[in-house]
């Protein structure tokens, strides 16, 4: 089963050869009443790169757990190369030619390339034999495939590029035929990205099997064979790539038509909202996040903050949602506000109209062992119309009006007993917006609106931060997804290593040049 | 998902769970011989056949809520409350400091004054590990532990230098006046033609305790305070996203806690010893742990919870004195029932939610 580099182009010759690198036939899998997947099969070619795509909850990450096996299949069989094989275990997977680069590296971090690529894979009980082969294979690897890392480097020293690629140098050192990838551009520029694609062209043209799992239709689009689409835990439709379209894919991902555009206005901006001057902040470790950002957002506009993740937005929503302390001004409305001490938390920010959906909604933004009527006063709790007298809450008043937000923002199920976990990630991205937008702020800092989010609430997230601007209120937008920055903003800034690269707007500007300026790389370099 | 009703989750796992503990306790005893029937009817008869039984089982009981509650109300905030019998040490101090600052001339009035005394000295006891932790990240299970020794020192000092009676040969204070004497359930019970032994320790402090029990369910559930408390325990940086200031709902969380295991003074040191004695707490904090445990850190939880370990308590005594088990077995079985209740929880679960799972099959397969 195992095809040569040599062999794998001219290999359609051989019967056994043309028979597909995976078929899955008729796999299900159900976790107590949840059917995650019924009935699915498919049959990916040898050296051909095949897209899943899929809104959240669509069972494919769960497929492709069965064919990793972290999961058994309820019902179903698995051929690989034409042989039918189980698959009980990683160790499995791996043995029959199955490689996986998961969404979330498994990576030790203070351990280098060369002993994470080795890791689990050592030949004997001394590691030299084994840092010397994998040493020797890395180069062959890097040189053949673009794939150069450092193999001396630690991992938390390289970038999230690179730490990626260190993932699929281990899936090859273990010489996988099959590679599935998950959601791997989640975290790369556009740059990155690119090469990343150019990787996977060139293992493709070499004879290996790639499977790439994403939610993104422009990625489908550009780099995959075929691709399959999810959705409820079916296989709706498997088709080639040059013969479909993204407007046709949403539709099946979803099962009705999707705007994929946002349908907008120009903006008509009044006066300022926000201003921030010369922000600085150091955070716990000593290191300087924010290294003088000026920026200002008016009446009536969305200003996008578009970079790769990790290079100052999170630290600048913390700070302005008051819970990061900082050095510089920020007036809001015309009026200082306090960076530090007593007045510098949550609650004052709130009190002065500041609404903040955080980036991340499971660790800040809800409380996930919180029922839904909890969760909708998160923040707000000291609101005297949620008290019922000077000692109680009133508890059945906040269930009521959680009933009209839930309904307002079509929250399914609309049910506030609900804890929180049991949503799925865009009902309880609803449930975070519905709070913070029916606060009525005259500034609304929205982190990754739409990050685990399905298509369908999307489009009725992205709506809804459009309704706000309109009524004339400003908001600060953070995406690490170009797509929704450039959609939904009314300007755009670059952010990049804790400063502000520039400002364009979305009319002007394009993927490539905010790729550019998100990786640090300013006009006059560009001119040299 | 929801994978077992509620009932199953709150009734049926504790009560398999006991069922085990005293199946193995069982095994345990006709291991060395003894007739386990026997010594189970011994323990039940022990505890609930005579008035007196009662009594001592409520009068443990008591104890153990005060405890469990003071445990749970840390734990809602996420914090481990380990020095409930540190707490409860200085509790029993400040009741007798008030007991004895006064001649009180009547119970009604000593009570009241005496709670304050006893929550203020367990508050201010649990205060010192809870600032530790807050402003400098000093862990909250080791200083309270740490506290409970030096809480038995300071004690034992103050018993035998200060508070001892001037030419008695005993560690322990005066004794209270008469009029901080609270009615015990003879008293208690006998205008309703219920009669309760008059030596047996049950007293006021276990309506108290009940009334705390309620007031508790009103702070967590109910109040703003609670609210934060629990926001706090479930997580910290959504705590901080809200601006709940993580300092202060420690510090607030560990008073609260301190105070509810120093009242339990008002029962072993005001309403049964009615002076300080040495080791007053027997313990009782350390179960405290167990009944949080055990009562999931909800107020009917503990106050179940608490009876049933105050049956363990008077049973087990009983046990050890008619039956000639040694008084080390009785820990045993209490040690099986904390482990099957609290650390093998799992154990028992696991199955009941398969078995709920494929009940709930079956029956969208019949629809």
């Amino acid at each position: 089963m195992s095809v040569q580099n040599e062999t794998g182009r001219q290999a359609t010759v051989a019967p056994t050869a043309s028979a597909p690198a995976i078929e899955l036939r008729g796999i299900s899998k159900a976790f107590g009443p949840v059917q995650a997947n019924k009935d699915i099969s498919i049959s990916v070619a040898k050296g051909s790169i095949h897209g899943i795509i899929g809104e959240n909850g669509a069972g494919k990450s769960t497929l492709m757990s069965i064919l990793y096996g972290f999961y058994k299949a309820d019902a179903g069989e698995i051929l690989i190369n034409g042989k039918e094989v189980e698959i009980t275990d990683s160790q499995e997977a791996i043995a029959a030619g199955i490689g996986m680069v998961f969404q979330h590296f498994k990576l030790v971090e203070n351990f280098t390339v060369l002993e994470n690529v080795i890791l689990g894979a050592e030949d004997g009980k001394l590691l030299k034999p084994s840092l010397a082969k994998a040493r020797k294979l890395l180069k062959q690897l890097s040189d053949e495939y673009e794939l150069s890392v450092d193999p001396d480097a630690l991992i938390e020293d390289l970038s999230v590029g690179h730490q990626q690629r260190v993932e699929i140098l281990k899936a090859l050192y273990r010489q996988a035929d099959i590679l599935i990838l998950d959601e791997p551009t989640g975290v790369l520029t556009p740059a990155e990205a690119d090469h990343l694609f150019r990787i996977l062209e060139g293992l493709r043209d070499q004879g290996k099997t790639i499977i790439l799992i994403t939610h993104k239709l422009r990625e489908i689009m550009e780099i995959t064979d075929t691709v399959s689409v999810m959705r409820r835990g079916e296989m709706t439709a498997t088709v080639k790539t040059k013969d479909t379209s993204p407007e046709e894919l949403a539709e099946l991902m979803v099962g009705r038509k999707v705007l994929l555009r946002v349908d907008k206005t120009p903006a008509k901006p009044g006066k300022p909202v926000i201003e921030v001057e010369n922000l600085e902040v150091i955070d716990e470790q000593g290191v300087k996040r924010l290294k003088g950002i000026d920026l200002m957002v008016r009446q009536g506009e969305i200003l996008g903050i578009c970079g790769v993740a990790g290079n100052g937005q999170t630290e600048l929503l913390e700070v302005l949602g008051g819970y990061m302390e900082g050095t510089g001004t920020i007036r809001m409305n015309g009026e200082e506000i306090d960076l530090t001490g007593k007045y510098s938390d949550g609650q004052s920010r709130r009190a002065r109209g500041i609404s903040h959906v955080p980036e991340d909604r499971h660790d800040e933004g809800l409380i996930l062992e919180f029922q839904a009527w909890e969760n909708m006063i998160f923040g707000y709790h000291h609101d005297p119309k949620y008290q019922k007298n000077a000692l109680l809450m009133d508890n059945a008043g906040i269930k009521a009006m959680t009933q009209v937000s839930m309904d307002k923002f079509d929250v399914r199920p609309p049910n506030p007993k609900l804890e929180a976990k049991s949503f799925s990630g865009g009902n309880q991205q609803k449930i975070v917006l519905a709070r913070e937008i029916e606060r009525n702020p005259d500034l609304l800092l929205v982190g990754q609106p739409t990050r685990g989010v399905d298509i369908g609430a999307i489009e009725f997230i992205h709506q809804q931060i459009v309704a706000l601007r309109d009524e004339g209120k400003a908001i600060l937008l953070v995406s690490v997804e170009l797509d929704e920055i450039l959609s939904l903003s009314d300007r755009i800034v670059v952010m990049f290593d804790g400063r502000i690269m520039g400002e364009r707007l979305p009319s002007e500007t394009n993927e490539g040049e905010l790729g550019l300026m998100m990786a640090g790389i300013t006009d006059e370099e560009k001119a040299q | 998902m929801n994978k077992m009703p509620k009932w199953a989750d709150a009734v049926l796992i504790p009560l398999i769970s006991i069922l085990l503990a005293f199946f193995f306790s069982g095994l345990v005893i006709w291991a060395i011989g003894k007739d386990p029937v026997v010594a189970i009817k011994t323990m039940v008869d022990g505890a609930f056949g005579s008035t007196s039984g009662i009594s001592y089982t409520l009068y443990y009981a008591t104890n153990f809520i005060f405890t469990g509650l003071a445990v749970a109300v840390a734990y809602h905030a996420r914090l481990f409350n380990i020095g409930g019998e540190g707490q409860a040490m200085l509790g029993g101090l400040g009741v007798t400091l008030v007991c004895l600052a006064v001649p009180w001339p009547h119970w009604t009035l000593a009570l009241p004054a005496a709670m304050i005394g006893g929550a203020l000295f367990g508050a201010a006891w649990a205060f010192i590990p809870a600032w530790l932790q807050a402003k400098r990240g000093s862990h909250i299970v080791i200083t309270t532990i740490m506290f409970n020794y030096i809480g038995a020192a300071l004690l034992g000092y103050l018993l035998t230098r200060v508070l001892k009676v001037k030419g008695s040969m005993v560690t322990e204070s005066a004794r209270f006046p008469e009029g901080a004497h609270l009615p015990n359930f003879s008293e208690i019970f006998a205008p309703l033609g219920i009669n309760f032994s008059p030596n047996a320790p049950a007293n006021m402090a276990f309506f108290v305790a009940l009334l705390c029990t309620f007031l508790f369910w009103i702070l967590i559930w109910k109040t703003r305070l609670g609210y934060e408390i629990r926001a706090y325990g479930q997580s910290e940086t959504a705590a901080k996203y809200a601006g709940i200031a993580p300092a202060r709902i420690v510090i607030i969380a560990m008073l609260i806690s301190g105070a509810l295991a120093g009242l339990m003074a008002i029962n072993n040191v005001m309403g049964e010893a009615e002076r300080l004695i040495d080791n007053a707490v027997e313990g009782a904090g350390f179960i405290g742990i167990a009944v949080a445990l055990m009562g999931r850190n909800h107020p009917i939880g503990i106050l179940l919870a608490a009876l049933l370990f105050g049956f363990l308590y008077q049973g087990g005594a009983e046990l050890s004195f008619w039956e000639s088990i040694p008084r080390e077995l009785v820990v045993v079985i209490q040690a099986l029932v904390i482990m099957f209740t609290g650390a093998l929880d799992n154990m028992v679960r696991m199955p009941l939610e398969k078995i709920f799972v494929a009940l709930s099959k079956d029956k969208k397969k019949e629809a």
